[in-house]
């Protein structure tokens, strides 16, 4: 049995190996092996220089990984939690992302953000963010959101080698899901939706942590006669949008399922895309089921705030209502 | 006082007189509305830039500010595709999508400017960790203004490359002003080297209007740093003779004429020409030679410039990512 946490450090190792350019590094990365266990053994296995301990300082761990592809390096760095991104924002958004337009593609920048994210884990805001909004709305950044051990192990071997700026939301309530998994493992590539269970009246759309809650969703809609299709999109940057529109000119219908505050979050981009792609093929107004436009709440108010099987279902209604 | 050789004098000379030409060069054609966007100009820093880079060789890296053009020249920068840049076209360093603000040129380890205050420092940060990995004997340096002291990335560098003990020297040019605003209202501190030891670097001042000064205690600090003995910081007293950006003061008086012409009588330029003079290192036609040479070059760069393209509109939408994989959005 492997967990998510298991593939990715998987990932990291066989890269680490595969390449000595690649290094790892962040807020307890070394000594500790990561605060979720992701960096385990690592610096054990390839040494201090290679996967390191720095500062609590999320800005200069952003712009050192700069600095680092600038020399030559594949830099993985680590941000603890979604919302410590924040403070590196600055060296996210104006440097990592446009390093290479601005210098018409003399610098390019190799180097992968890993960054747990999203809620269900029982934390307040800043450790149960969903920031993919920002960075999917900066041209620059590709973003990268498994939601499967196998993804994470693929798509992260994957984001190591490319030569774009990736940020890696990992889910983190998935962390310690188990399945019989082989590895090292090759799924699908970046910039391939995949449909997790087809089905023919309406389709749901996840990434990341909401594909599991799209998967319950349909599970518990088959019991009341309801086919729903799963569509996972694996990437929001590139985004595959033909594989959502071609599911929805079959089924009429599309629900979009995200952790992420409603208003501008994945949901409206790809509802304006669907509108756009297949509007003569919809029976139903697209709908989102998505978290609130308020603050990520504390622990104990998470679960009437995540989306879960019955907002998704409460959609589904609706969409189908529509005949 | 370190031993100065006729050579090193005569190559911050000329290191100074390219970026005082070209700096007034950039500022004429702004004033002729030829160069699009903002332009901070380095006239009367030059000293910093000149004495730092003298001490570095072509494989160790700098980091550069929206102040950056003096540093490139400094590092060896072509004028021609500089002022291309600076005009937005084709041939530019950046193919005309940089501007001002954001020329590099990895070839001479010039690591970009940036038109982010303070966001340079982390980078040389990740360069200098990149030269003590390779244990290459490569140093980075990183320039910043007294204001990029005050934002906290510079803080999270500085910090970050003491406790990993990496080679760098961190260079601040102090010329008194965060854009409009003096220092004294800033920062609580004279000195903005005071900061150093908090970070356990040591902390040096020198006159930044004198490219000597600055030169030998870049290169007792560049020689830490490359024995594997960790950062230091320098603060180069100096002054910018122009406005935060533009010639022109915009018609706001934040300094007065007496503190502006009380540090032109201290001019690096001419300074170190009357020192030359007094050593019989330069007379005051080979002075003169110099300026006509660089004049030459510069009228050829601007010239240069003229005759390039402007980018291909096309050009908006290339050079984003290497490849967009599936559908592209």
């Amino acid at each position: 049995m492997t967990t998510m946490v298991e593939a990715i450090n998987a990932a990291l190792r066989d890269s680490l190996a595969d390449d000595e350019k690649v290094l790892v590094f962040g807020q307890d990365v070394g000594r500790l092996g990561g605060v979720f266990r992701v960096t385990d053994g690592l610096q054990d296995r390839f040494g201090p220089n290679r996967c390191f301990d720095t500062p609590l300082a999320e800005s200069a761990i952003v712009g050192t990984a700069i600095g680092l592809a600038m020399r030559g390096f594949r830099p993985v760095p680590e941000i603890q939690f979604d919302g410590f991104s924040y403070p590196a924002f600055e060296q996210i958004i104006s440097h990592l992302a446009k390093l290479r337009n601005r210098t018409r593609g003399a610098i390019t920048l190799p180097i992968t953000l890993r960054i747990p994210s999203h809620g269900g884990v029982g934390a307040i805001e800043h450790h149960s963010e969903s920031p993919e909004t920002y960075f999917v709305h900066t041209a620059g950044l590709k973003v990268v959101t498994p939601a499967t051990p196998a993804d994470a192990y693929s798509l992260l071997r994957e984001s190591i080698s490319s030569d774009d700026p990736i940020v890696f939301l990992e889910p983190k309530r998935r962390y310690y899901s188990t399945i019989d998994l082989e590895l090292p493992v090759t799924t699908e590539p970046i910039g391939r939706a995949v449909i997790r269970r087809s089905g023919t009246d309406a389709t749901l759309v996840g990434y990341g942590p909401s594909t599991g809650i799209a998967l319950d969703a349909a599970d518990a809609a088959a019991d009341e006669g309801i086919s729903l299709e799963v569509i996972d999109l694996r990437s929001l940057v590139p985004l595959d949008i033909h594989t959502v529109v071609e599911s929805v000119r079959r089924t009429g219908r599309c629900v979009i399922v995200h952790e992420a505050a409603r208003t501008l979050g994945m949901g409206a981009e790809l509802a304006a895309l669907v509108q756009e792609h297949a509007f003569y093929d919809l029976e139903a107004p697209v709908l989102r089921a998505t978290g609130f436009d308020t603050p990520n709440p504390p622990p104990r108010l998470e679960h009437h705030w995540l989306p879960d099987i019955d907002r998704v279902l409460d959609c589904v209604e609706q969409t189908m209502a529509h005949r | 006082m370190m031993d100065i050789s006729d050579d090193v004098l005569r190559d911050l000379h000329r290191r100074m007189v390219r970026i005082r030409q070209f700096e007034e060069g950039a500022g004429k054609l702004a004033e002729q509305a030829k160069l699009p966007g903002f332009l901070h100009l380095y006239v009367g820093e030059e000293a910093v830039a000149a004495g730092a880079c003298a001490a570095l060789t072509d494989e160790d890296q700098i980091t550069s500010t929206h102040r950056g053009h003096g540093h490139l020249v400094a590092k060896g920068g072509d004028f021609r595709r500089m002022m291309a840049e600076l005009m937005g076209r084709a041939t530019g360093y950046c193919k005309g999508k940089g501007g001002s603000m954001h020329i590099s040129d990895l070839s001479l380890g010039m690591l970009g400017a940036n038109g982010i205050v303070g966001a340079g420092t982390p980078i040389a940060v990740g360069a200098a960790f990149a030269n003590r990995y390779r244990d290459n004997g490569k140093v980075a340096l990183a320039f910043f203004g007294d204001g990029a002291t005050n934002i906290g990335a510079f803080h999270e560098a500085a910090n970050m490359a003491c406790a990993l003990h990496l080679p760098i020297v961190f260079m601040c040019e102090n010329n008194g002003y965060g854009e409009f605003t003096p220092r004294e209202k800033t920062m609580a501190i004279t000195d903005v080297v005071d900061r150093a030891a908090g970070y356990g670097m040591p902390g040096v001042i020198v006159d930044g209007m004198d490219a000597v000064a600055v030169y030998e205690a870049a290169v007792e600090a560049v020689a830490r740093a490359r024995a594997g003995d960790g950062p230091t910081m320098i603060e180069a007293k100096t002054y910018r003779y122009y406005n935060h950006h533009g010639v022109q003061n915009m018609g706001v008086q934040y300094r007065t004429d007496d503190e502006i012409e009380a540090w032109k009588k201290r001019d690096p330029i001419s300074g170190l020409e009357a020192r030359m003079a007094e050593l019989g290192v330069m007379s005051a036609d080979d002075a003169t030679a110099v300026w006509a040479e660089v004049e030459a070059e510069l009228g050829d760069a601007v010239q240069f410039a003229e005759d390039s393209p402007f980018p291909e509109p096309e050009a908006l939408l290339s050079d984003v990512y290497t490849v967009m994989e599936g559908a592209a959005r």
